[in-house]
């Protein structure tokens, strides 16, 4: 594990949907706030999302999802950084989400589900209080 | 005087003044620069009498689940005096993705219909005259597999191939520029475009070859202004390919139809449609050298903006679509979708979807904005914006042509970083509270945000699995093989694909054994990933 002490975020765009819009504004949003942002592009499986997060060594993992298939890819990004002894990257999730899929997806270990309307700066902010650096975590 | 704001501008940031007047349109030469409706440059109307003669088609978007959800709800809806048909697909049919592929777990029939061989096209078809009706069918990637599906379909109802009617939106372009549905890299994705249009002109003369799309690049986060210049664009590049591949543009223009976005900035988006009608007027008389009317007639659906949509109050959003297919309207659009109030959550209940075609009906019924063609036609307001939303577009329009056109625009990722950067613009100016979203960040309430939503049925993806995987049983694999290997035959050596696809798909290959060999001499396209 490198030493960095900017936060490092991946956002991620998992599912076969092309609904790039607010990945991007939110990419944007985060490295305009100081935190360094890698965004995996579209159409990429659980699997991929992993190991680009294992691969560039992020404090945490931002979904975004419009397809409706959240409740099959964000358990799966989940058990699959369990898996590979990665379970501590924390993840949370923006897009096209019912309201009653939210306690399911918390279940499963999502920290928090953003739904469509939400400021920029809350995204921000959460992201300044709860996501610190994986190295100097205690 | 002070004023509620320092400068008032549209949502394309023009500004706007306090009022306009006969000096606004003092160059505007009536014959030449508006004319009557139906007359070139065709600014005030495609007809002459518009509405008056025939209301819009009211063409709501619809599909999900299998096969067979889908043809009881055609047959519902021709029972209910409908004639066009709208086909929406699941994503792993969008990308040329088999229901069976891990790529499409969780997403079998979720936004679509999900359509993997002939045998789910013969059921959504079965019972129904395919030479009666015409379909709209929402595909890009794979159009060219649809399409033949489509047609293998009606061969062996025995229609004729001169009453197949439909539409593909097949608009490659802004695919790579907004929508991202992308198989191959941009040059043999419009090559594939040009082999629908070159074999639909030459038999298939009742087809709509490509739905040229702003809608999708505006949901990206487009100004009104980009929607205009980057659609036409596309167009430009289309005829461009079209005639280089040997087609006369008389021959194949007419069945070229767009499709836009209508948005909030109600005169805006009129002026918007005006003006697309009178640039591409003049861009098939004047550049491409067109000489049939109907190759210079901007024909095109209209849908409200989906991007307008708020989670939040979401009966506000009934409000919003009525403002915006107003402003189609009066744009002079050929059909309407409108959105249904609860599209931020999820596919639209039936209730909802019925208030969003009520809509339609009370403004094409009730509120006599259809009796009088393109009223806001003279207004010095509507015919300046009109005239800058063109001016503005035109130089989008010779800045991409200078860079060679759309595709090398795209290869530069031009439109794609302008959109980009406008949608960011836009979040930024809603954050500061410069842009009011009702609900939004102004007259907020607390709320329950748990309304009736329609699920999809999860069955639904073990079913289409396991039919494919019965069709892949009884198949002949031998004429299977045999087809792939044509087919990559054919793409290697630059022919026309269609005629090969239509073999493959007669014999029940898949999709995604189609898309995957095509890969294997195209490339497969991944993401840039600009942010």
């Amino acid at each position: 594990m490198s030493d960095h002490s900017v936060v490092r975020i991946l956002i991620a765009k998992p599912g076969l949907d092309g609904h790039d819009r607010g990945a991007k504004v939110i990419a944007r949003a985060l490295r305009d706030a100081g935190f360094e942002v890698i965004y995996t592009g579209l159409h990429q499986t659980p699997e991929m999302i992993v190991e680009a997060a294992i691969q560039e060594d992020v404090d945490a993992i931002g979904v975004s999802i419009h397809s409706g298939a959240h409740n099959t890819h964000i358990p799966r990004i989940i058990q699959l950084l369990r898996e590979r002894g990665a379970g501590d990257i924390p993840v949370f999730a923006g897009g096209i989400i019912p309201e009653e899929d939210i306690p399911f997806l918390k279940e499963q270990g999502v920290l928090e589900v953003f739904l469509p309307g939400t400021p920029l700066s809350k995204i921000v902010e959460f992201v300044k209080n709860e996501i610190k650096p994986r190295h100097l975590r205690g | 005087m002070s004023e509620r704001k320092k400068v008032f501008t549209t949502l394309s940031w023009i500004p706007l003044k306090e009022h306009y007047s006969p000096e606004d349109v003092a160059d505007l030469d009536y014959e030449k620069d508006l004319n009557a409706p139906g007359r070139f440059p065709f600014t005030r109307g495609i007809h002459s009498n518009m509405y008056r003669g025939r209301l819009w088609t009211m063409r709501q978007f619809s599909g999900f689940g299998t096969p067979e959800d889908t043809n009881r709800r055609y047959k519902y809806l021709l029972e209910n005096g409908q004639t066009g048909l709208s086909m929406a697909f699941d994503m792993p049919t969008l990308m040329g993705v088999d229901s069976d592929s891990p790529l499409a777990s969780g997403e079998v029939g979720k936004c679509g219909v999900a359509v993997d061989t002939l045998r789910d096209m013969e059921i959504i078809f079965d019972g129904i005259d395919m030479g009666a009706i015409t379909t709209s069918m929402t595909i890009n990637g794979p159009a060219a597999v649809l399409l033949a599906l489509y047609v293998a379909a009606a061969e062996k109802q025995g229609v004729p191939y001169d009453c197949i009617g439909g539409t593909t939106q097949n608009d490659m372009l802004k695919e790579f520029i907004a929508q991202k549905s992308w198989i191959f890299p941009p040059e043999p994705s419009v090559k594939i475009v040009i082999d629908i249009v070159e074999f639909c002109t030459k038999h298939l003369p009742k087809w709509n070859t490509i739905s040229i799309s702003g809608y999708h690049i505006r949901e990206a986060g487009a100004t009104a202004v980009q929607e205009l210049a980057f659609t036409l664009a596309d167009g430009i590049e289309y005829v461009r390919q079209g005639i280089r591949r040997g087609l006369d543009v008389d021959e194949f223009a007419p069945r070229l139809s767009f499709f836009f976005d209508c948005h909030n900035n109600f005169f805006e988006e009129i002026a918007k449609f005006r003006a697309a009608r009178r640039m591409w007027a003049r861009i098939m008389k004047e550049k491409f050298g067109a000489k049939k009317e109907r190759s210079m007639w901007l024909r095109f659906h209209t849908q409200t903006a989906g991007c307008t949509l708020t989670a939040q109050q979401p009966m506000n959003n009934i409000v919003r679509v009525t403002i915006q297919a107003l402003a189609a309207v009066l744009g002079g659009t050929q059909s309407l979708h409108t959105n249904s109030m609860d599209e931020t959550y999820a596919l639209p209940t039936e209730e909802a979807v019925r208030v969003a075609l009520r809509t339609q009906q009370i403004l094409a019924e009730e509120s006599g904005v259809a009796d009088v063609v393109d009223p806001l036609g003279g207004s010095y307001f509507v015919e300046k914006l009109t005239s800058e939303m063109e001016e503005k577009a035109w130089q989008y329009i010779e800045k991409i042509e200078n860079m060679g056109g759309m595709l090398a625009a795209i290869e530069d990722g031009y439109p794609q970083k302008e959109i980009s950067d406008a949608a960011y613009k836009q979040q930024l100016e809603f954050e500061r509270g410069e842009r009011t979203i009702v609900g939004v960040n102004k007259y907020v309430i607390d709320e329950d945000r748990s309304i009736p939503i329609l699920r999809i049925d999860p069955e639904v993806e073990k079913q289409q699995v396991a039919r494919l995987n019965q069709v892949k049983r009884e198949r002949n694999d031998t004429a299977v093989s045999r087809c792939l290997r044509s087919l990559r035959r054919a793409a290697e050596e630059d022919k026309n694909l269609i005629p090969y696809i239509l073999d493959c798909v007669r014999n029940y290959v898949t999709e995604g054994e189609i898309i995957e060999t095509l890969k294997e001499v195209y490339g497969a396209y991944t993401d840039p990933a600009y942010i």
